[in-house]
């Protein structure tokens, strides 16, 4: 995309502003549906409507919301530390709004192609952490730094497995690139990295076991790295109030809103990447079958925001389950359980790829 | 060189630790109500707990001395206003006995079934919020859908679905609406299965079991020494229920069990018990209104209704077991149409002073857990 873009302006800042929008959108129009679903999948859950004045069965509910938010006064108490405060919402929202950069759309849309790309995402995600502790430190509440160290600890403390399970499909695939690991998958459904990717024979028998468990372990640390339940423990309503962002208002409130649920996306979207096939198709293309080769990036598009949206009606579906668990429950999780179990998965693979 | 240990360092002076205070509510959301802690905590971990009531504080007792008998009662509604029906029928219980009067059979069941309907919707706000606290919003929703129903034939019987003004010292205020039997039967069995329903979802759920269970242990002695009662004190292990060891109105004809905590999770007191208590007793709460729908007699419920109440010169203390425990009243009447002095020993209020001894040594989100298993209502801690 980058790339595509340097060529047709000849001017790399113009090419890397251009191509930075259509992430953006993407987050916004994503936010926009994932906002109004959560509120439908939460109410048709507990024998509600949800929203249904706003638009057809409420689908306008979250722009209302959004112009609501616009208008609200932008509160900053005295105590705050307000360079700081200031810079929190933007820090943690360039976190998650860096991470789809590196994400593959489709063979052709991806923000810019690196060769470190699941790397970079991880990488860049830590960001978030730094801006979550400058809003709790900055909103000088205690409930807010209380919910401020809690999201440190545990987003910190669960990067481990993740990065664990993402250095064994590494190790597979060969690859930290997340275009050429999509290409891998490619074909049919079980060509997927979760059951045990391109290769053959006995080697791809082994890891499907191997692959699920990393599946398993990965997709509990990501819900753990995007605060949601049962690991919501950071914004626990019934503790914390809103944990780090009790003090913010208005449209920095609404950064803090949009960069969770761009989050939810971007982690769904690692999982999908490197597990499910990325943006291919779990049988062929319709494209290719009536010879409009123009066809199959559209479907690659719709493969992987369904498969990523799929992921977020997962983790919303968990949100209204599940209860909460404790802060030394969620850490003796991460570190008796996750994290020797990605390990040992680990060991596990490296020794079946070298022999 | 050696080096002294008991010295302490200039470096250590310098970083002064000290404990952090978080004041807990007024305004919090699961402090249920207007209850402010004032937690000092060492990082998260919970060293003292100073609860302060008195945010909702309305004057019941003394109000009570300027009014007349009847015109007490719906006051009494709005002290746990998530059982009023029991407040009433402690209160009339109260004053019957101090006027020495009888009320008529059917009186005394649809009091009884109003009461015990009344804990069911209690119990399951109780169980509702409980899971809420933990984190779990769907349950808390499902609990409140049963009890509409509830509500619903309270309204039906008798125009109101908070504050009732329903039982009146001698007698109702209404009779029981013609469909009030047909439809309590049917939701006698649309619930039953709801219970089970709940355990699913709530009950036996691993994170909650974890987050419950050996959380905010109270033993037997502490339990007594407190004078906690209902559910609390159940759900230490004692067998102790008003309804059956000091029976008013007609509580004796019906078979029933008293549930108590058994430590099935954790340890017996914990928060697991208490909750579990609570389910159990809905059930057995089921039982009580299907058997006084059976039983219920003929007859009417205003002609025992005195037409100038004034007792005579006494005092009375009469006691039920309300979903929250044991709710006293002692009344001292000086001969007037006034009570001289109204006191209540609401459970909630008895039931909080447990709370240091239950947190210390817990985590800041336990709080939530402990303070949700007690299941205080501020409107009775205040009064």
């Amino acid at each position: 995309m980058y790339d595509f873009f340097v060529d047709l302006f000849g001017n790399k800042i113009l090419a890397a502003s251009v191509s930075a929008v259509p992430p953006l959108l993407f987050i916004l129009l994503f936010v926009l549906f994932a906002v109004w679903l959560e509120r439908k999948v939460s109410a048709h859950m507990q024998d509600r409507l949800g929203p249904m004045r706003v638009g057809w069965h409420g689908c306008l509910q979250t722009i209302a919301d959004l112009i609501k938010l616009i208008q609200k006064e932008d509160i900053l108490a005295k105590a705050n530390d307000k360079p700081l405060f200031n810079l929190a919402p933007i820090l943690v929202f360039t976190g998650s709004y860096a991470a789809f950069a590196a994400i593959p759309f489709s063979s052709y849309y991806i923000g810019s192609n690196l060769d470190l790309g699941i790397f970079f995402i991880i990488g860049i995600s830590g960001l978030v952490v730094a801006g979550i502790l400058m809003a709790g430190w900055a909103s000088n509440n205690k409930y807010s730094l209380l919910g401020a160290m809690r999201a440190a600890a545990q987003i910190i403390s669960y990067e481990i497995p993740t990065i664990l399970v993402v250095l064994t499909v590494v190790m597979i695939t060969r690859t930290m690139n997340l275009h050429t690991l999509s290409e891998m998958q490619t074909g049919y459904i079980w060509n997927w990295m979760i059951f045990g990717g391109p290769g053959t024979g006995l080697e791809k028998f082994l890891f499907i076991p191997l692959m699920i468990i990393g599946f398993l372990v990965i997709y509990t640390s990501t819900l753990a790295e995007v605060n949601r339940t049962p690991f919501d423990i950071p914004e626990a309503e019934s503790e914390l109030v809103s944990g780090y962002h009790t003090e913010y208002s208005g449209m920095k409130f609404a950064m803090f809103f949009l960069a969770e649920y761009a989050n939810m996306y971007a982690v769904s979207a690692i999982v999908t990447a490197l597990f499910l096939g990325g943006y291919q198709s779990p049988f062929g293309y319709f494209g290719n079958l009536i010879g409009a080769s123009w066809l199959v990036p559209i479907e690659q598009f719709f493969w992987f925001a369904a498969k990523g949206a799929f992921f977020v009606f997962v983790q919303m579906w968990l949100r209204w389950t599940l209860p909460r668990l404790r802060v030394d429950q969620l850490m003796a999780l991460c570190w008796k359980y996750l994290i020797p179990i990605a390990f040992v998965n680990l060991i596990i693979v490296g020794l079946i790829t070298v022999l | 060189m050696l080096i002294e240990t008991n010295k302490i360092s200039p470096y250590q002076l310098a970083v002064k630790t000290e404990q952090m205070v978080l004041n807990m509510g007024p305004q919090h959301p699961s402090t249920h109500g207007v209850l402010r802690l004032e937690l000092e905590l060492e990082g998260e971990l919970i060293t003292k707990v100073v609860p302060h009531i008195g945010y909702l504080h309305r004057c019941f007792e003394k109000h009570a001395e300027v009014m007349t008998y009847p015109q007490v009662v719906p006051y009494t509604d709005r002290m746990d206003y998530l059982a009023s029906m029991g407040n009433e029928f402690g209160y009339a219980v109260a004053v019957e006995r101090l006027l020495g009067i009888q009320v008529p059979e059917r009186v005394e069941y649809i009091r009884v079934i109003m009461a015990e309907l009344q804990r069911i919707a209690s119990h399951l706000v109780a169980l509702g919020t409980y899971g809420a606290d933990i984190g779990a919003m769907t349950p808390f929703l499902f609990c409140f859908r049963d009890r509409e129903m509830i509500l619903s034939l309270f309204e039906m019987t008798c125009g109101a679905r908070l504050l009732y003004n329903y039982i009146w010292v001698g007698g109702l205020s209404h009779d029981l609406h013609p469909d009030f039997v047909r439809e309590t039967r049917e939701f006698c069995s649309y619930f039953k299965p709801k219970i089970k329903e709940l355990n699913d979802l709530l009950t036996y759920n691993k994170i909650f079991v974890e987050r419950t269970a050996n959380i905010g242990i109270l033993p037997l002695d502490t339990a007594i020494n407190f004078g906690v009662s209902g559910p609390m004190l159940r759900g230490s292990g004692l067998k102790w229920d008003l309804r059956k060891d000091d029976p008013y109105s007609v509580y004796h004809k019906f078979d029933f069990d008293i549930p108590v905590g058994e430590g099935n999770m954790g340890t017996v007191g914990d928060c697991w018990d208490r909750y579990y208590v609570r389910v159990l007793e809905m059930g057995e709460s089921l039982k009580i209104i299907e058997q006084a729908l059976d039983q219920l007699p003929e007859g009417d419920v205003l002609s025992a209704i005195p037409k100038r109440i004034k007792p005579p010169v006494g005092q009375v203390y009469a006691r039920i077991e309300n979903p929250r425990g044991e709710l006293g009243y002692f009344i001292i009447s000086d001969g007037s149409v006034n009570p001289f002095r109204v006191k209540v020993r609401a459970p909630s209020f008895v039931n909080l002073g447990v709370m240091d001894v239950l947190c210390r040594g817990h985590l800041v989100a336990d709080i939530v857990a402990i303070l949700g298993s007690i299941d205080i209502v501020l409107g009775e801690v205040d009064r």
